[in-house]
């Protein structure tokens, strides 16, 4: 096996005021011809500046290659000057990135961008660069590729664009590919079938693959080396079987362990009240303003369902599936364009802003995005006591109750004086958590609350929800498009697609026994199902 | 991360994030234009103290060059230049920070409204279009005729047209805002809608709003210099820029120092609050002041 790419003893160190020296330290990495090796490690691990200096795009301003050598085909990169380096990206090697719509200019041809490359590398016509072209689109198997070429990329969905990337990336058939995240950005059933692309494209040419991740579900389906950083450094690396297999690192053992699993507890189904009914909740958009027509997005339909204090009802579906549609209709964040939702038996679905404002108290909601949840000019604790002092309770006794709370979410009281970005993101998701529990609310709803979080972190807040739920015999509408989160916090599932419930019921038995085609393609495509299903 | 860390929330282990104000006089445009400015109000508040009255007339020593009847010569009817282009001085700084004020005040109220209420949007967002076809100076020259020229007069003259670009500016921060998830849980916590404004969205508006203050103040002081030039602005007895340089027009040839030395005050004064807008624009915005750090 001959090396396409051997970093070895890389160092790049960070400005001065950064939280440590190096963002990578003493590092080694080979790529072999023929062979995925996948970059595992959380956010801040560095796994992603190793990948941006190996293609030289790192922001030269920040970061500077201290020590070691990057070779490529046995040439150091990093000895390169910009013009060599240039020529070696494409044609040598070449990147992908995480979200393919921003990779991707808006405002020209898909075809044309991919002809680019071979514009700039070779000196081919542009007849015979169609061609070229049109194979490489058919390559990673879009359809009709003749007529794609002629596509702009909002035209096309997240999966195509993703594949368009990779069309434009191998076009040139370069020994080394980069893979930054490539599906953290897309949904489950799309990201399978990216990951048997790459596979299948990696199989054919041979080429090596150096692919990013933060999922071992992903490292699972598609390394054959992995390579564990934490902090900038390597804690451990070797074959996928053996760091799956047998993890000697604790840090290793501590990710592996935190991927949740895809087979459900046994659960004893809620016996409480109820606490809140959906009956046959739309909501459509389009089709109002001033000259009426356009088209009409129907994003729920006919959704029904009601949730019990002390359980957990999970939604979940791809990205436009109406999953959140439903979640906001329910907080009345957005109103339904019809149906009933009744909390504690009154229907809050329609009524006017100034009637629904006591009803606001007893549902709260925990969003998706750590950073832009809470006011960045306002104090944890002014966030806090807001909720409640709306509603009369005195600044004293609201601030008392904010403090107790941060203890129960696992902060310390004197948190509350600090502002948000003096937090990490599992750390404000808890303050989110916090402000909600001040309303002292009967309903919470966690739209994707730790979709965004490592999988540590993701760990810890998970068990924290599941806590204050017990503790304050809450009702949970748990919005996410992760199926193995679902499967471990959720008592009941309800499977969503293009805005119609496809299949609910107890989680065990969805999982054990999906009936809806839909649900069973979601489960098949969870990555890495072969090894976490226990 | 440990649970450890998650019992004792240290602050992020970067360096304190220095004050906006620190950053923004460590920005040099901030500083030198800043600094240019403050000498400029200066001269502008104690010169009359020490000029003679800009308008005492002396028709022995009319048309004088720069010299011994003045530091800046004389004018037509005798009067000292130096006195009046300081006293002018006066009246741009006035009407540039008035202009720049009021347009303020009232854009953001008006933007803010129409960026948060859908029912207002529509109706204030259609008046501004209105507003914004009509060409500012025409509008300020019809104003002044039909209600005679005051200092007054001459601020709204200039302020009306401003006013739609505020609140084009202010509307479109709050539609971007309103969106954040903060502001969806300060809704869902049951916060009313004028708290959700001046908590959550108002601050938010301040930085581009002092930045489109600066171009509009600097604006004001050539609207009115233009007016005045027009023999539409500033009664003519009160000494402006504008005005001198009016009144200079007709002896360009044979005396330029009337004209010269009202213009490049002019020009020296809006170049400064220029500066410091640019240097404000790139200390305030996030996404420039990450890069300039």
């Amino acid at each position: 096996m001959t090396a396409v790419l051997e970093v070895k003893g890389l160092s790049v160190s960070l400005p001065k005021h950064a939280d440590r020296p190096f963002a990578v330290q003493n590092i080694d990495i080979t790529v072999n011809k023929g062979e995925i090796v996948c970059v595992v490690g959380e956010s801040g691990s560095g796994k992603s500046v190793t990948a941006f200096t190996v293609m030289g795009l790192h922001d030269t301003r920040a970061l500077t290659p201290t020590a070691g050598t990057i070779l490529l085909e046995g040439t150091n990169l990093l000895g390169l000057d910009i013009q060599a380096i240039r020529k070696a990206r494409g044609e040598k090697m070449s990147m992908i990135f995480q979200e393919p719509m921003t990779a991707l200019n808006p405002v020209a041809r898909v075809g044309d961008q991919i002809g680019e490359m071979l514009e700039i590398h070779t000196s081919l016509s542009s007849a015979e660069r169609k061609v070229r072209v049109i194979k490489a689109m058919d390559d990673v198997h879009l359809p009709d590729p003749e007529k794609m070429y002629r596509s702009f990329p909002h035209q096309l969905s997240g999966g195509q664009r993703q594949r368009i990337m990779i069309a434009m990336a191998l076009v040139l058939e370069p020994v080394l590919l980069i893979a930054d995240e490539p599906t953290t950005a897309l949904d489950v059933t799309t990201q399978a079938q990216i990951l048997k692309l790459v596979r299948e494209l990696q199989d054919r040419r041979g080429m090596g693959v150096l692919f990013i991740t933060h999922d071992f579900g992903v490292v699972a389906d598609i390394a054959d080396r992995v390579v564990v950083m934490q902090h900038g450094q390597i804690v451990e690396q070797g074959t996928v079987s053996e760091i799956l297999g047998n993890p000697q690192h604790h840090y290793t053992k501590m990710l592996i362990g935190a991927v949740p699993s895809m087979t459900p507890p046994a659960r004893d189904p809620a016996s409480g009240e109820v606490a809140l009914v959906a009956k046959a909740l739309d909501k459509r958009y389009g089709a109002k303003g001033l000259f009426g027509g356009g088209r009409v997005v129907h994003a729920a339909q006919e959704v029904s369902f009601d949730l019990r204090r002390r359980e957990t009802l999970g939604i979940v579906g791809e990205s436009g599936s109406g999953k959140s549609t439903v979640a906001r209709c329910i907080m009345r964040l957005i109103d339904p364009t019809s149906g009933q939702v009744l909390l504690s038996g009154d229907d809050i679905a329609r009524i006017s802003e100034g009637t629904l404002r006591p009803y606001r108290r007893d549902i709260q909601i925990v969003f998706q995005d750590p950073y832009r949840s809470l006011n960045p000019r306002r104090t944890v604790g002014q966030s806090i006591v807001e909720g409640p002092m709306n509603f009369g309770t005195s600044e004293a006794e609201a601030r008392k109750r904010a403090e107790d709370l941060m203890t129960i979410v696992g902060l310390s009281p004197d948190a509350l004086e600090r502002f948000p970005h003096q937090f990490s993101g599992g750390q404000r998701q808890r303050i989110c958590i916090a402000r909600a529990l001040a309303m002292e609310p009967r309903v919470l709803v966690a739209d994707e609350a730790v979709s965004a979080l490592d999988v540590s972190v993701q760990a810890q807040v998970l068990d924290l929800l599941d806590d204050v739920r017990n503790r304050f015999d809450l009702a949970m509408l748990f919005i996410t498009h992760d199926l193995r989160v679902a499967a471990q916090v959720c008592d009941r599932i309800m499977v969503m697609k293009q805005g119609v419930v496809v299949e609910q019921g107890p989680t065990a038995k969805v999982y054990a026994n999906p009936q809806h085609a839909y649900t069973r393609a979601l489960l098949e495509a969870a990555p890495g199902r072969q090894i976490f299903t226990t | 991360m440990t649970d450890q860390d998650l019992q004792s929330p240290k602050p992020a282990a970067r360096p304190k994030d220095p004050t906006v104000l620190h950053l923004t006089l460590k920005n040099r445009s901030v500083f030198w234009g800043g600094l240019l400015l403050i000498i400029i109000v200066v001269i502008a508040a104690l010169g009359p103290f020490f000029t003679v009255d800009p308008i005492a007339l002396n028709p022995m020593n009319r048309l004088k060059p720069p010299g011994d009847a003045g530091t800046f010569g004389t004018d037509q009817l005798g009067r000292d230049v130096l006195s009046r282009v300081v006293n002018g001085a006066r009246i741009s700084l006035v009407v540039g920070i008035a202009v720049a004020v009021i347009s303020i005040v009232i854009g953001l109220f008006l933007g803010l409204i129409a960026g948060y209420i859908r029912i207002m949007d529509a109706i204030i967002m259609r008046v501004m279009d209105g507003l914004m076809s009509i060409p500012a100076i025409l509008l300020a020259i019809a104003m002044i005729s039909l209600s005679g020229a005051t200092l007054t007069t001459v601020v709204a003259a200039i302020v009306i047209p401003e006013i739609p670009r505020v609140v084009r500016l202010v509307r479109s921060v709050v539609l971007t805002v309103r969106e954040e998830p903060y502001v969806e849980a300060a809704i869902s916590a049951g916060t009313r809608v004028p708290m959700i404004m001046s908590r959550h969205v108002l601050p938010n508006c301040i930085a581009p709003l002092i930045v489109q203050a600066t171009y509009i103040c600097g604006s004001a002081m050539l609207t009115e210099a233009i007016l005045g030039f027009l023999g539409a602005g500033i009664p003519p007895e009160i000494p402006s820029w504008g005005n001198i340089m009016s009144e200079g027009r007709t002896f360009f040839q044979l005396t330029p120092w009337i004209i010269f030395f009202p213009g490049i005050c002019l020009a020296v004064t809006v170049l400064a609050v220029n500066i410091v807008g640019d240097g404000l624009r790139d200390t305030l915005d996030p996404r420039i002041a990450r890069n300039m750090r």
